[in-house]
């Protein structure tokens, strides 16, 4: 009895210092957002498109907080979370938006379209599927050189209906590679609903014709998101093969900024917001007194004042020089 | 002892292998079997499982993966079992693979191989020659040997390059045109193109198993009393405009020729360089000889009257030497 007494304050203690940090990435990738969608696109600051992952923020923190340092990660579109959380700072991804040099593809590309091999994160194509196959390569490699490495391969519910997501998938339970396949189910893609956009109820159901283990995940509990990721590369670092998540949520914005989605019922805004995983958290983190009132909210302001910062810097990133056009397209030019 | 056009591509293969442990093959069939031409015949049962992987019926997954791979620091090269099946890998290739270093300076240094070209009986989606879908991608480079000595140097250049290649090997050369090769290492630069033939009265330019449609012709036209120059590009992407254009300034008269069909094919990019770079130096119309614009047909006489052969460019060669 008085180990596990012992052990309970470590455990609480590791608990809510995983909380915090949740709630810090979740907080700050919605400020850096809300910036990018309700300030800088507004002012003219930003000139292409706005996709960003308001109401999903735990899937991205919750899963990437699991991976380790030689992990791969294929973020997608709205999973800013997971370039935060592997060390890209906020005013390089608002440098990215606003295509500027310190951008991290220096203007030649837009919004979270970006990777970084240094932070083994590999970008994304507008095809979102196609990372798919990508990040069942780079678990391939990681196998290859005989690492106990995962690559998590991100992506929404409305790219299970490629045919690259399908082959990905076959390919990497074919070859039993270490991928964790994260499905954030946000219940839209730009304006086709779930329900139009495949049979099965579930992006889960389509686990078992891979042979592959599935589980649906409360994708708004970024502690459940967390702990199911953990379960899944655990799973595939074991050598058993890939593992699908479906993370249950709700895309609270149009599919980009120029989009009001007037086809989202108004009763779907209600009810999701009233799961908001960045509130639902907070008040866990109260209710189980991980930690106070007051500390939350001097992390809102320190957060806010980080994005204060990062738009200031990011505002004084240089545009790209046109002569710098033709470079780069192969590696002497 | 001669090496054929199939086995150079093994020798390069093989040997880049051997010397480096990040090389590996994967694509259909190409394993326990050893392809459908038999060009990894034996690669299996000598690298292994590992090192050789036989893959689903999928390309997209193949050139998708070989592109993560290589993201990781290996050097996959991917089998298409045909030219013709690359469509279905599309995407992998010209959006992810060939911009990846333009966007965020990664680079993807993989190899597509495939087999393409008529002559071979195989119908509209065994025959077909679909370099051009690739050369006018920016960020790809595009190669297409027509000698075993290029087909070997090539493969091996194409594997140490830090860029994506595509890799159009003949299936009509394989069996059919063999050389003494040296010995010991070597490979062939990418985006250089050779002087098949020296010659002073009229240039034909073409690449792929063409150039011995080209060097038949030049031959008979020799018999004749023309002198024609053969231009090999070996290269597709980057183009070696320089060569191209020496050629030209040597003869003033200059015929195109390839085995894709005309609309949008390489000879109306090497029209418009040449008219923009030497256009004072011309003494004649640019002449093309290509497939007509249909798919490829089955049946020997479609599918005959459809490639260009050394009959048709003596006719037209004839025209443009005398014009």
């Amino acid at each position: 009895m008085s180990t596990t007494t012992e052990a309970r304050p470590g455990e609480r203690r590791e608990q809510a210092e995983l909380a915090r940090k949740c709630f810090y990435y979740m907080a700050l990738m919605r400020e850096v957002e809300d910036r990018i969608e309700r300030k800088l696109y507004r002012q003219g600051k930003i000139v292409g498109g706005v996709y960003v992952g308001r109401g999903q923020e735990a899937i991205s923190v919750g899963s990437a907080l699991v991976a380790e340092e030689g992990d791969v990660l294929c973020p997608s579109h709205r999973d800013m979370g997971a370039f935060l959380i592997r060390g890209v700072p906020a005013w390089r991804i608002l440098a990215q938006y606003m295509g500027r040099v310190d951008g991290l593809t220096r203007g030649r590309d837009g919004n979270m379209h970006m990777g970084d091999l240094k932070l083994n994160i590999i970008a994304i194509i507008s095809a979102l599927a196609a990372t798919v196959p990508v990040a069942a390569g780079a678990a391939l490699a990681l196998r290859y050189q005989g690492k106990k490495n995962v690559a998590l391969s991100y992506f929404g519910e409305g790219s299970t209906s490629l045919g690259h997501w399908h082959e990905g998938l076959n390919f990497a339970s074919v070859q039993k590679l270490p991928v964790v396949f994260l499905c954030n189910n946000n219940q839209y893609a730009y304006s086709t609903p779930a329900e139009a956009q495949m049979a099965c109820a579930n992006v889960a159901d389509r686990g078992p014709a891979y042979n592959m283990p599935a589980e649906i995940v409360d994708g708004n509990d970024a502690l459940a998101v967390y702990e199911a990721t953990r379960r899944a590369a655990a799973h595939a670092r074991g050598g058993n093969g890939p593992y699908l998540l479906e993370c249950k949520t709700f895309r609270m914005t149009g599919h980009s900024a120029h989009d009001a989605a007037h086809y989202v019922p108004q009763h779907l805004w209600d009810e999701w917001g009233k799961q908001d995983p960045i509130e639902r958290l907070e008040a866990r983190m109260l209710a189980e007194e991980w930690s106070a009132a007051e500390e939350i909210e001097a992390e809102r302001a320190r957060v806010r004042r980080e994005v204060d910062e990062a738009v200031e810097r990011a505002e004084r990133s240089p545009l790209p020089d046109a002569s710098t056009l033709l470079e780069g397209v192969y590696e002497n030019q | 002892m001669p090496t054929t056009y199939l086995e150079a591509i093994r020798e390069g293969l093989w040997e880049e292998m051997e010397r480096d442990p990040g090389v590996f093959l994967l694509g259909e069939d190409i394993g326990v079997y050893g392809g459908a031409f038999k060009v990894t015949a034996g690669f299996y049962e000598h690298f292994g499982e590992k090192r050789v992987v036989d893959t689903p019926i999928s390309e997209a997954a193949i050139v998708g993966a070989a592109i993560g791979a290589s993201l990781m620091g290996l050097r996959p090269v991917a089998e298409m079992q045909f030219a013709d099946f690359i469509t279905c890998a599309f995407d992998q290739i010209v959006n992810f693979a060939a911009k990846c270093r333009y966007r965020w300076g990664a680079a993807v240094p993989i190899v597509v191989r495939a087999p393409s070209g008529g002559g071979v009986h195989g119908g509209p989606f065994h025959s077909q020659n679909p370099e051009m879908w690739f050369v006018r991608t920016p960020g790809l480079k595009v190669v297409a040997p027509a000698t075993a000595y290029d087909a070997k140097g090539l493969m091996k250049a194409a594997i140490r390059d830090n860029d994506p290649v595509i890799f159009f090997e003949h299936k009509g050369l394989y069996r059919r045109i063999k050389e003494n090769l040296p010995e010991g290492d070597y490979a062939v630069p990418i985006g250089k193109a050779r002087i098949a033939r020296e010659g002073r009265d009229l240039s034909i330019v073409t690449y792929g198993a063409m150039v011995w449609t080209a060097l038949e012709a030049a031959e008979r036209l020799a018999e004749e009393g023309a002198s024609v120059e053969v231009v090999d590009l070996r290269t597709l992407l980057p183009l070696d405009r320089e060569t191209i254009c020496a050629s030209v300034r040597k003869t003033s008269k200059v015929l195109l020729l390839h085995e894709d069909t005309r609309t949008g094919g390489m000879a109306g990019e090497l029209a418009a360089s040449i008219t923009e770079s030497v256009f004072e130096d011309l003494d004649g119309p640019i002449v093309r000889v290509t497939a007509p614009d249909t798919p490829v047909p089955y049946s020997p006489p479609l599918e005959e009257a459809f490639l260009p052969n050394a009959a048709k460019v003596i006719e037209k060669a004839r025209w443009l030497w005398k014009y």
